[in-house]
């Protein structure tokens, strides 16, 4: 496995590349939550490319499925398929589609592109884990704007009640959404409250701190007998300066210049 | 059907603790055996679809049968984009599961008349789509959707329907059953409209006209041989449901019969789409929209030009 940062740093090329070349938004949603996903998949998730299916495997859900890239770029680099598959992204017939989705992908558990949906889905694969008496966890990485679906605090309500601590929710906190800021569009603060009000063990943290990333998750879950809600401070299209906290960075792909800009900051590999 | 339903379910779940019955907050004085005598395979997900919908994929993605459970449109147009995505496009062993279909729930005002979802979930891709027509047919039902993979949609009556069907009969997904055999003309029923096509039948048969008679209890995959056979050798096909006549049984008849090029005769009996504008009791809203014997039968005569 590859040294966290260089897994985190070659998530942000892949991405920068992917979208580049597909001409695709969403470059700032993958590069905020890079980190959260290198840190997990480097460090802490259990599972094997070669068995994909393999039943006891922690399970990943990426809710906020509009960053894809990242996740696939990430399940490249551990070994679920080929690196030089990533060139597919957005292409015609092409199985990595823009949203993060299960079909012909290994290693995606589910696919997602409509917001609300995955900690449901974790919450469901979380308590089949319990009553089977598995030891897997589910993790599941949500979005900010994500939170203002009601179907997101269903699963909120109901998983506390039902105790279920092998579940961990993070929440990729970069407050900027599709139409603008967090605060402006439907602020959610006080969010680690709403979610401690709802029973979850919760933590705020700097998702780009890759120590203080790894404290928390081999911390949960951080209350006994409840989930675990990892509020993650992010910066949204983290690593590439002109991208930081921009909003145009959700839609706009970079390219010509902005792209050898993005690569350059990104930087080369360290190994 | 919901009893026989119920009881069915439960002594499978007895048999296979794959079984996992999730219900959205319902089931007052009839669930609490089940979950009494198998809390492991019973989860009260409140009154939240989305949620239960998505849970139950989660449960079925990791090896389980999830059954979700409630009344109405609550378990399919209120979580309709979870049964698509999070149940039908990863294939999920989920089987969704309403009680009160049609207007079983009549009085109790329109968000409560089930008129749509049939033709809303045959829709959905993969779904396979159920309405038995009587306490014999639910029970069969149950245990053939259970045994099927992949996701299912079953509408049932309320309580105390009484049985159409007087022996047993041959139930499998997708195959029509032959109620009465005739020459003149095929009524084609789904659900609990059975009943009254059995009547208009007898009383057609008074007047010297056979009816062939079909329970299509399974609306995805359509019985399209059952269906073309009845136009070739009867001529005259009606069908008759207790749904809007957009997207249901006589959609998914329209659709094999104008595709066939068969000269036949063809007429849907169902309900506009509209909502009731008063409530009252099933019957009453039969009544009111043409759904009982003498207006059906009146319909079937005029298909015929008697």
């Amino acid at each position: 496995m590859l040294p966290t940062p260089e897994l985190a740093r070659r998530i942000r090329r892949h991405s920068v590349l992917m979208t580049s070349r597909a001409n695709a938004s969403h470059i700032g949603s993958s590069l905020s939550m890079a980190d959260l996903l290198a840190v997990l998949y480097g460090e802490f998730l259990r599972f094997d490319p070669q068995h994909p299916d393999w039943p006891d495997r922690d399970r990943f859900i990426l809710s906020k499925g509009h960053g894809c890239a990242a996740l696939y770029a990430v399940l490249a680099e551990t070994g679920y398929f080929p690196v030089e598959r990533l060139e597919t992204f957005y292409q015609d017939g092409s199985p990595l589609a823009g949203h993060a989705t299960h079909k012909d992908v290994a290693g995606v558990e589910v696919s997602t592109g409509s917001l609300g949906h995955g900690l449901s889905l974790g919450t469901g694969m979380a308590l089949a884990g319990k009553r089977d008496g598995k030891a897997h966890r589910v993790w599941v990485l949500l979005s900010d704007g994500e939170c203002d679906e009601g179907s997101t605090w269903e699963p909120a309500l109901f998983a506390p009640h039902h105790r279920l601590d092998n579940l961990v929710a993070i929440v990729d906190y970069n407050k900027i959404q599709s139409f603008g800021t967090v605060k402006e569009v439907l602020d959610l603060e006080p969010l680690a409250d709403k979610w401690r009000a709802f029973g979850w063990g919760v933590r705020e943290i700097d998702g780009h701190d890759l120590g203080a990333i790894r404290e928390a998750f081999a911390a949960v879950p951080f209350v006994a007998d409840r989930p675990s809600c990892i509020v993650a401070h992010t910066i949204k299209g983290k690593g590439v300066s002109y991208m930081e906290n921009q909003l145009l960075w959700h839609y706009r792909a970079p390219r010509g210049q902005d792209l050898e800009i993005a690569l350059r900051e990104i930087g080369e590999e360290s190994q | 059907m919901r009893t026989a339903f119920l009881e069915t379910l439960f002594e499978l779940a007895k048999a296979d603790e794959r079984i996992v019955f999730l219900t959205g907050d319902l089931g007052f004085s009839v669930v609490e055996p089940f979950a009494r005598q198998l809390p492991k395979q019973f989860v009260n997900a409140g009154v939240a679809e989305q949620n239960m919908t998505a849970i139950a994929a989660g449960m079925a993605l990791s090896g389980k049968i999830a059954l979700t459970y409630s009344i109405a449109n609550f378990p399919t147009l209120r979580c309709l984009e979870h049964i698509r995505n999070d149940v039908c496009y990863h294939e999920a062993n989920v089987k969704i599961v309403a009680v009160g279909g049609g207007f079983a729930y009549g009085a109790l005002g329109a968000s409560h008349h089930a008129t749509e979802e049939l033709g809303v979930m045959r829709m959905m891709p993969g779904m396979t789509v159920v309405a038995p027509a009587d306490p014999i047919e639910a029970r069969l039902a149950t245990r053939a959707i259970v045994a099927h993979p992949g996701p299912c949609y079953i509408r049932l009556g309320k309580a105390g329907e009484p049985n159409v069907h007087e022996g047993p009969i041959d139930f499998e997904l997708g195959r029509a059953i032959q109620v009465r055999d005739g020459r003149d003309v095929t009524l084609l029923s789904t659900g609990g409209m059975l009943k009254t096509a059995v009547g208009v039948a007898r009383r057609l048969a008074e007047r010297g006209v056979e009816a062939r008679v079909l329970s299509l209890h399974t609306l995805k995959p359509l019985d399209t041989e059952a269906v073309l056979a009845a136009a070739r050798e009867t001529g005259a096909v009606v069908t008759l449901e207790q749904h809007s006549i957009i997207g249901g049984l006589g959609s998914a008849v329209a659709e094999v019969l104008a595709e066939s090029g068969l000269p036949v005769k063809f007429k849907r009996i169902g309900l506009p789409s509209a909502f009731s504008p008063r409530v009252g009791s099933q019957q009453y809203l039969e009544e009111q929209n043409g759904l009982t014997e003498e207006p059906v039968l009146r319909a079937v005569e005029g298909l015929l030009g008697r």
